[in-house]
């Protein structure tokens, strides 16, 4: 499985994620600049986490007409998964890749430390070798994580299962507790909290991992299936 | 050359609590009677064409500045700005 990291001017966590696909998952990884406009060739596509464009006017807001963007929507459309973590879940909202915004964090501090979340679906590709209900420990760090739809959103998010992970203690006002939703047709997955930061023991929790080995399994079923 | 002001407000149904905070300052310095407070943007633009001027800024203020899943937006624009 190839696997391409988008970086952006602000990016601050490409290294983590590009880290934990190169030695945790110990698969085949690129960093790919916004500048670019193809993503040909890859089999997944991480937008990771920090502070794209300074977070100027909205977190995300300016990354989402990059140059790499259409060919990320195009990714998005030809069912490839596609993961953004913090920022990058940020990324995807401002694109229009997954519904609703993010406000302040509730308490107006950027928050900095693991949490336990929930695992409410764990069907998705990218959830699939954790257990339902399970605790996970994960670290967030972000100072705009609170998660907002409208009512009619929020509804069809719980009807159709698309809420992957919870917030067990919410630390930052999120709605309904969300940590992490999919899209409708299930390959694009936006998180607040960081797997990519929590990969093995001595990061203080390696739960993040099985996220990253649900996708290269979801990858090799699905080549076996192409292949065979 | 027109100037055009752009205000973006949180929607009524969103909760703001950077205003939240500032309106507990504000009752803090003795002023009981601030009921609430909410903080947006104030942009400002020059735009150097007349041509379906009210059509470009509603498309930059909907594409861009502001994100209508949680914000409104209202604009004016300045006549007689001296070139």
């Amino acid at each position: 499985m190839k696997t391409a990291v988008i970086a952006f001017p602000g990016s601050n966590c490409d290294s983590d994620m590009y880290y934990a696909i190169r030695d945790g998952l110990e698969q085949e990884v690129d960093y790919v600049w916004h500048q670019e406009t193809s993503l040909d060739g890859y089999d997944a596509i991480m937008i990771p986490g920090g502070f794209s464009y300074g977070d100027y006017l909205r977190s995300g807001a300016i990354a989402r007409f990059s140059n790499i963007m259409p060919a990320v929507i195009a990714a998005a459309a030809a069912g490839k998964p596609i993961l953004g973590v913090c920022n990058g879940f940020q990324i995807l909202l401002e694109a229009g890749l997954l519904p609703g915004a993010m406000l302040r964090n509730k308490g107006l501090k950027f928050i900095c430390r693991h949490v336990d979340l929930e695992v409410m679906n764990n069907t998705t590709l990218f959830s699939s070798l954790y257990d339902k209900g399970e605790t996970i420990s994960i670290p967030v760090a972000h100072g705009e994580g609170n998660y907002y739809c409208d009512a009619e959103t929020l509804t069809k998010l719980e009807a159709e299962n698309r809420i992957v992970f919870k917030y067990k203690n919410n630390p930052n006002g999120s709605a309904a507790d969300i940590a992490g939703i999919i899209n409708e047709r299930g390959n694009v997955l936006g998180m607040m909290p960081h797997p990519e930061r929590a990969t093995e023991a001595l990061l203080g929790s390696a739960h993040g991992l099985r996220l990253f080995q649900s996708i290269l399994k979801h990858w090799r079923e699905s080549h076996a299936t192409l292949t065979s | 050359m027109k100037k055009v002001k752009v205000y973006i407000t949180l929607k009524e149904s969103v909760l703001d609590p950077q205003g939240q905070a500032v309106a507990g300052a504000m009752h803090h310095l003795g002023y009981q009677e601030v009921k609430d407070v909410r903080i947006g943007k104030f942009i400002e633009l020059e735009i150097d064409s007349e041509e379906e001027i009210d059509d470009k800024i509603r498309a930059i203020c909907e594409k861009l500045l502001a994100n209508t899943v949680i914000e409104n937006y209202r604009y004016e624009i300045e006549e007689g700005v001296p070139q």
